[in-house]
């Protein structure tokens, strides 16, 4: 399995154990993830106008580039995922948007929403499966309990992001299970970290880390895993007191014996 | 002016139906001096004054808590945002200057939240 692949800013920079475990997993798993020449920075929030093309540009670049190698298009970072995901969308069913965007890129093909854009946890259980990872593991995390945090990028909104049911979602709990671990559902494990908030408002941000990180503790979560590095700073360096949180990949490396 | 924020979000403000799920859901609903459920009825009676002056413009998290519930697309979240892009595109209608930064980072920020406040405070 060949995939073109979309690592962007923050994974190559303050989130690199998100990117290099997630890579280190994929070699074992025999996913050959081809990163993408010359990507750029996917802006971090979807833009939300409707009379905006140029903040939706990287986006559409990287997708075009996936298309011309005839490969999905694997992110690992949950907003870097949000952001290509919903510009695909919007390429493929907005035609004012697709038809300004080509217009002005004047790409050799017009790209018109092909790619399929796959998350890194989407991969392992649509491509992969749960259940030949569960047969590769070689270090089972026996009696850990996790908490799975997935926060909002990945989830919402579900008719564009087509991830999981967003408000049971069981993706990342399959995960846990298939590492060997024991998933602890809590009730804020799809409710807002506090996200950029933290740069202006750290107040707010904080109340919203210590009530994502209480709700996992009181149903006796030991440690968290999360697939955001914004996440993971959020309720590690503004909640109070956070339970050892990772990043999915790492865990997923370290069951595969490949840390 | 409402026309602008109506063209900018995409949103028909008039097919809500005042349910009040966006503000029941909404994480950041103590924050806020205009609640969610508030924009769409503001826009549709011109109250834009209001709205361009609102606290709320820079307490929404872009969660899509109110999206994802909202049973009428009317869809909170895309007005808000399109009546903070009517003040971040005026001139001096920025919420963060480059030069606010140095004193908010710290070793482990993530550069995601410095983009996307730049891209949310900023045009």
């Amino acid at each position: 399995m060949t995939y073109s692949y979309f690592p962007g800013c923050t994974l190559k920079t303050k989130g690199k154990d998100l990117d290099s475990y997630g890579r280190k997993a994929a070699e074992k798993l025999g996913v050959v993830l081809e990163e993408l020449e010359d990507w750029q920075c996917c802006g971090a929030v979807y833009p939300l106008a409707e009379d905006e093309i140029a903040t939706k540009l990287s986006s559409v670049r990287a997708l075009a580039a996936a298309k011309a190698k005839e490969q999905p298009l694997i992110t690992l970072c949950s907003a870097c995922h949000h952001v290509i995901k919903r510009v695909n969308n919007d390429m493929k069913t907005k035609e004012d948007i697709a038809l300004r965007v080509n217009n002005y890129l004047k790409l050799d093909e017009a790209y018109n929403g092909e790619t399929d854009v796959l998350h890194y946890l989407e991969m392992l259980r649509d491509k992969v499966g749960f259940d030949n990872i569960k047969k590769m593991v070689v270090n089972p995390l026996k009696g850990r309990k996790i908490a799975a945090y997935y926060g909002c990028m990945l989830l919402r909104p579900s008719k564009e992001m087509q991830f999981d049911d967003s408000e049971n979602p069981t993706i990342m709990e399959d995960f846990i299970r298939a590492i060997g671990a024991e998933p602890v559902i809590y009730a804020f494990r799809n409710e807002c970290c506090g996200g950029y908030m933290t740069v202006n408002d750290k107040a707010l941000a904080s109340k919203m880390a210590n009530k994502v990180i209480a709700s996992a503790k009181q149903m006796g979560a030991e440690e968290m895993i999360t697939a955001c590095p914004l996440c993971l700073y959020n309720l590690k360096e503004n909640g109070e007191d956070c339970l050892p949180i990772y990043y999915f990949t790492e865990l997923l490396a370290e069951a595969l014996g490949v840390k | 002016m409402s026309e602008n924020i109506i063209r900018i979000s995409g949103i028909n403000p008039r097919q809500c139906m005042k349910c009040g799920k966006c503000s029941a859901t909404c994480p950041a609903f103590d924050e806020m001096d205009v609640h969610p459920h508030q924009f769409a009825s503001m826009v549709v009676e011109g109250r834009v004054d209001e709205l361009l002056a609102s606290e709320t413009l820079w307490k929404c998290l872009s969660c899509f808590a109110c999206v994802e519930r909202c049973p009428r697309s009317v869809e909170p979240a895309k007005l808000i945002e399109a009546v903070r892009d009517c003040v971040i595109r005026q001139k001096g209608g920025s919420y963060l200057s480059p030069d606010d930064i140095p004193e908010k980072l710290d070793s482990e920020l993530p550069q995601q939240a410095l983009m996307a406040a730049f891209r949310k405070y900023r045009k």
